[in-house]
């Protein structure tokens, strides 16, 4: 299962942050801070997996996380998730992202949270896998866009927004 | 077209975001926040009433302010207020707020639950999946009661959307894993296990992990998974499947599902219709054959899907640990990756040789890599790798390979990570101790280790070491002399003089004959670490100065003068200055022989899982440690623990010092020490009055409690039990009277209930012993009665025995202590002991035990004084063989002179000087009185100090008493 999934860019803000598990939001803080400080003093080229802090479980979760430009991904997962498949899974993950958004940057993330959060959903659910396969995940974002836009349309034009 | 366009989002958003973004402080950002907070609440105070758009802006502000960590305390209402809107924007914000942050126990449940309801019987897929998102990212117990009857329907019904069903399988897990109880699979069994065969690959991804889930809890129900799973996984790794889809990943056919499949298969045994079988293990083949063809491209991606397929079967095959051939070409492909310069695979790769150590088939195989292994602990840049590697060494380690694997991992901690060395430093410890060969080599392990890593040694290690000293005599010695060497150094750590002190206060005379680590220098070396140690391990080594008083007299002066001066005894840690006060006031004034017997060695330790086995579990889970433990089946393992060849009743024998103000304060903290430390606290408060003699008290009869206690059936009278006591008393019974052939007070007996102690005085052929039954509960003891048997023989030889003055009352208040006395008298000589037997009601229940009284033909010895000339005339007349009883036997205690003395003393006899020509050698006389005769008995002990051990020999002029006495006095020292 997975516990949580985080992103964050490479002083530690947090993008992203979604817990399957529920803790308090101080405790969330600090997973989030103690997984940055945990992968971020770390070699690029080593190896994409550690034993989870102490906050999050200790030795029977890992992170496994991927580093893109500016970004980590971390997936926290207990041992019934296999290492290489998540490491998978973070690809697709990042790969859905930049077709949605069109090579996303960390600035989309920023501004669009909710459709992250969106696309997210529609691979994980409850901290098991909904889907894997991006095109399937793509179309169903696409749907919801499209019921989006038809919405939005009718109400933007006029609105004095602040 | 991008599936999110860029510029459609909420201006107002944006334009606080980027406001945040450019706050130069942190100060200035929260100051921010709060202000849009403020704006915030009062709109959703505020008397107009919102619209979709609004609440859903305001609330997207809401969240992003939540990702920064801070606190929001409002907005849920308005949240919920969202899911019941048509629109689904305004409906997917609502939910998202909610699965962020709401928390299981939110008040609000109720409505969202509501919501929910309408969403779920909508029949509009895009608001049934929202729902379902809900329910799977909350779970709480109150939606589980909601939905937990409607969702298995959703998921089984035929008109069910794909993507619908793919949510309410999670969903459902999710519901199983909180509220099990409310998830009935019944009915619904077979058709979720049938989900294996859905045409639609997403489908089968959600429906597996809900699957392997159900099938880890209720493996027989769902068994039929297994061959449904095989076909499936058959016909995706042939790659004859058709409906593939786009599951496809970088050319490797649907590795997700692949994985899972191989999952679910390791929760079941192998299966066995041999056609499914055969059909798994060519699945398996074909996924090794493949992981060795060329790649069909050279993306990370392809790679990556393909072993991770790969490392899933691998665990499948360590699972079944049933084919052979499979198992060592799963070792030789990861031999492969563990020099590949993917650092993942080599991680990976480590990680599955640890499981495949323990398997009898291919842990010869693993070893095989132990170079490369070793080499990766010493190379690898990554501290992850480094430590699966150590992991890995740890699980091959065997008695073949266990030099060379402890002796790197040694060398390694020199350089170790921080964050690994405890553990390491605890596996170190552990196959030192299971794979010693000879303990010379433990010991120089363990002392290595301090030295290395003295910071990491925990308590738990340093423990052990010295229990397994003091537990084997061949090694003493050499820790002496180690210790002693280790000490030189000009820094050492504080653990290595922790275990100096204990070990040269225990052992150093073994080293003393030498004069480069004669007394004096072995205190002057303990002593100039003194200053430098913290408090509890000056503590030990305040103990250790007075056991030297022991050892070596001639220190006497020097320790004296150290434990007057003012930074001890006036010192103000309280521990340290009372410790100062009582060693200095117990070597001025208790005799040599009260001094030898209160600082006697150390008993061995029970022996029991060692310490630092239970630590490294704790730290690490069971399941980390279980190799070596598997070993313990195979290879004979565990040498160590075999302080077999003392037993458990020399344990308890030698607990007699087990009050002594020893070091043992230091140990008995820990759990291996237990037995012997709970029973002096509770002697000192229930028995305080007993004692004239402030000396060895109280031995704890806890040591082996079914050892002297034993729930007999109520005695009918003594002539019938004399036959069923036969058998028993010979053997677990004598253990409690054997500690009193020499003395004639203390604790008979006590466990967690009640304590028995006895205080006796002996005259001429008479005796007057008094028991002292204490209540160690707050609860009264009902129908409190005693009775004392005499089985067989005894009645007529030791008699009158015991008409007990008065009765004893018949209630025993909590904590209090009632007294009972008891005559004896001896008519003629006797071997057995009396019964006593307790009978009374605590609680309710029954309780009743019997012990053997502590009266032994000895403590009717009158002591006889003669001359070496009138001595050796007896001896002569007493020439019949069968007058003579002679045993040779090692010794079992310190054969110091002081405390053979005290226990000849106190075996009731005159302790002779100057009548042997051999000084080294005792003799004693004394007459024996019975009602009817007198027998007269000479004794002689040769000890041999080089040898361990003793020959006794006893004269008398009753054969009979010749052979009682050398028993039971063979036992004693």
């Amino acid at each position: 299962m997975i516990k949580a999934i985080l992103i964050f860019n490479n002083h530690g803000k947090p993008r992203l942050s979604k817990f399957y598990e529920h803790y308090n939001e101080d405790t969330e803080q600090q997973i989030i801070r103690e997984t940055f400080h945990l992968v971020s003093k770390r070699d690029e080229n080593v190896c994409n997996f550690l034993e989870g802090g102490m906050l999050i479980g200790g030795s029977d979760y890992r992170l496994i996380y991927r580093h893109y430009a500016t970004l980590y991904f971390v997936f926290c997962v207990d041992s019934s998730e296999s290492e290489l498949g998540i490491l998978d899974l973070i690809q697709v993950f990042v790969e859905t992202l930049d077709k949605c958004f069109e090579n996303v940057c960390e600035l989309d993330l920023i501004f669009h949270v909710d459709k992250v959060h969106n696309i997210l959903a529609e691979m994980v659910m409850g901290g098991m896998v909904l889907e894997t396969n991006m095109n399937e995940i793509i179309t169903q974002v696409d749907s919801q866009n499209k019921m989006e836009k038809s919405e939005t349309f009718i109400f933007q034009s006029t609105r004095q927004d602040r | 077209m991008p599936a999110v366009s860029k510029g459609d989002g909420m201006r107002g958003l944006a334009v606080f975001i980027s406001d945040i973004r450019n706050c130069k402080s942190k100060e200035a950002e929260i100051k921010r926040i709060n202000k849009e907070l403020a704006n915030i609440r009062s709109k959703f105070k505020g008397d107009k009433a919102l619209d979709g758009y609004s609440k859903k802006k305001y609330v997207c502000k809401l969240l992003f302010i939540f990702l920064l960590g801070h606190d929001i305390d409002f907005g849920h209402m308005e949240a919920v207020n969202l899911l019941s809107s048509n629109k689904y924007t305004e409906k997917q914000i609502g939910y998202l707020f909610i699965s962020v942050l709401v928390n299981s126990n939110s008040e609000l449940i109720r409505l969202i639950n509501n919501a929910i309801k309408n969403d779920l019987s909508s029949r509009n897929p895009t608001f049934m999946c929202l729902a379902l998102h809900c329910i799977a990212n909350v779970g709480s117990r109150e939606m589980a009661e909601a939905f937990a009857s409607e969702i298995p329907r959703i998921l089984v019904a035929g008109d069910t959307m794909d993507s619908v069903k793919q949510s309410a399988a999670l969903c459902l897990l999710r519901l199983y894993k909180t509220s099990p109880d409310l998830v009935l699979m019944g009915e619904w069994t077979s058709r979720v296990v049938h989900l294996l065969n859905d045409q639609h690959m997403g489908v089968v991804t959600a429906a597996i992990s809900l699957i392997t889930c159900l099938s880890q809890k209720n493996p027989d129900e769902f068994k039929t998974c297994v061959s449904l799973a095989v076909s499936r996984l058959s016909r995706i790794v042939s790659s004859a499947s058709t409906d593939l889809q786009d599951y496809t990943y970088y050319f490797v056919p649907a590795p997700w599902l692949s994985c899972k499949l191989l999952r679910l298969l390791q929760c079941y045994p192998p299966p066995e219709d041999g056609a499914v079988k055969g059909r798994l293990v060519e699945c398996l083949e074909t996924i090794l054959n493949k992981a060795q063809e060329p790649p069909k491209s050279k993306k990370v991606q392809h790679s990556n899907a393909k072993n991770a397929i790969l490392f899933e079967a691998i665990s499948l095959i360590i699972h079944y640990d049933s084919e052979p051939n499979l198992l060592v070409r799963a070792c030789n492909q990861l031999g492969q990756f563990l020099q590949h310069r993917e650092t993942n695979l080599r991680y990976l790769a480590l990680e599955s040789m640890c499981t495949l150590a323990s398997s009898e088939f291919s842990h010869e195989a693993v070893k095989t890599h132990i170079e490369t292994v070793i080499n990766a602990l010493k190379t690898e840049r990554d501290v992850s790798v480094r430590q699966r590697a150590a992991d890995l060494l740890y699980a091959m380690c065997d008695r073949s390979n266990a030099k060379q694997i402890v002796a790197e991992m040694l060398s390694y901690l020199e350089t170790a990570d921080y964050s690994i060395r405890e553990e390491m430093v605890l596996k170190v410890a552990i196959l030192a101790e299971k794979y010693a060969v000879d303990y010379s080599w433990y010991v120089d392990t363990i002392l290595n280790l301090i030295r290395i890593a003295g910071d990491y040694v925990s308590e738990e290690v340093w423990y052990r070491v010295i229990q397994i000293v003091i537990n084997r005599d061949d090694v003493q010695g050499y820790a002496a002399k180690t210790v002693f060497e280790a000490l030189q150094a000009p820094a050492c750590h504080e653990n290595m003089v922790k275990v100096g002190g204990y070990i040269l206060g225990e052992f150093g005379n073994l080293i003393a004959g030498d004069p480069r680590s004669s007394p004096l220098v072995q205190f002057n070396l303990l002593h100039s670490k003194f200053h430098l140690c913290s408090v509890p391990t000056r503590a030990l080594l305040l103990s250790a100065y007075i056991k030297f008083i022991n050892l070596f007299p001639e220190t006497k002066a020097t320790i004296q003068e150290v434990l007057r001066c003012d930074s001890q005894i006036r010192n103000s840690d309280v521990e340290l200055q009372q410790r100062a006060v009582e060693y200095l006031k117990l070597s001025s004034i208790a005799s040599t022989d009260v001094l030898a017997t209160v600082l006697e060695e150390m008993p061995p330790f029970p022996e029991r899982e060692s310490s630092i086995l239970a630590k490294l579990k704790k730290k690490k889970g069971p399941g980390a440690v279980s190799v070596p433990d598997l070993e313990d089946g195979k290879r004979e393992g565990g040498e160590l623990n075999g302080g077999g060849e003392r037993g458990p009743d020399s344990a308890a024998m030698s607990a007699s010092n087990a009050s002594t103000p020893s070091p043992s304060a230091d140990l008995l903290g820990m759990r291996s020490a237990a037995p012997m430390s709970a029973a002096p606290t509770s002697a000192g408060s229930l028995l305080v009055d007993v004692f004239s003699e402030a000396g060895p008290a109280a031995p704890s009869a806890a040591v082996n409690d079914d050892g002297f206690l034993r729930d007999l059936e109520p005695p009918t009278e003594t002539s019938g039990l004399s036959s069923e006591l036969q058998t028993p008393v010979d053997s677990p019974f004598n253990a409690s009277s054997r500690r009193f052939v020499c003395k004639n007070n203390g604790v008979l007996f006590e466990n967690q209930l009640l304590q028995i102690g006895i205080k006796s005085e002996y005259r001429q052929n008479l005796g007057r012993m008094y028991l002292f039954y204490g209540n160690k509960t707050s609860v009264q003891f009902a129908s409190f009665t005693t009775t004392v048997s005499c089985p067989g023989e005894l009645q007529s030889h030791i008699l009158s025995i015991l008409r007990a003055t008065k009765p004893v009352e018949p209630v025993v208040e909590g904590g209090a202590q009632i007294q009972q006395v008891l005559n004896i008298e001896c008519l003629t000589d006797f071997s057995e002991a009396p019964l006593l037997n307790i009978k009374f009601r605590y609680g309710g229940a029954l309780q009743n035990l019997s012990l053997k009284l502590p009266v032994t033909i000895n403590k009717f010895f009158q002591p006889t004084e003669m001359t070496s000339h009138d001595f050796f005339q007896r001896w002569k007349q007493l020439s019949q063989p069968q007058q003579e009883a002679q045993k040779i036997f090692k010794a079992n205690h310190s054969m110091d002179t002081e405390v053979l003395k005290a226990k000849l003393l106190g075996l009731g006899t005159a302790l002779l000087d100057d009548v042997d020509p051999n000084p080294e050698n005792y003799v004693c006389a004394g007459v024996i009185q019975t009602k009817g005769q007198q027998v007269g008995c000479l004794l002689r002990l040769e000890p041999n100090g080089q040898a361990q051990m003793y020959r006794l020999t006893l004269r008398c002029s009753k054969d009979s008493v010749s052979l009682r006495l050398c028993e039971l006095l063979a036992q004693q020292f």
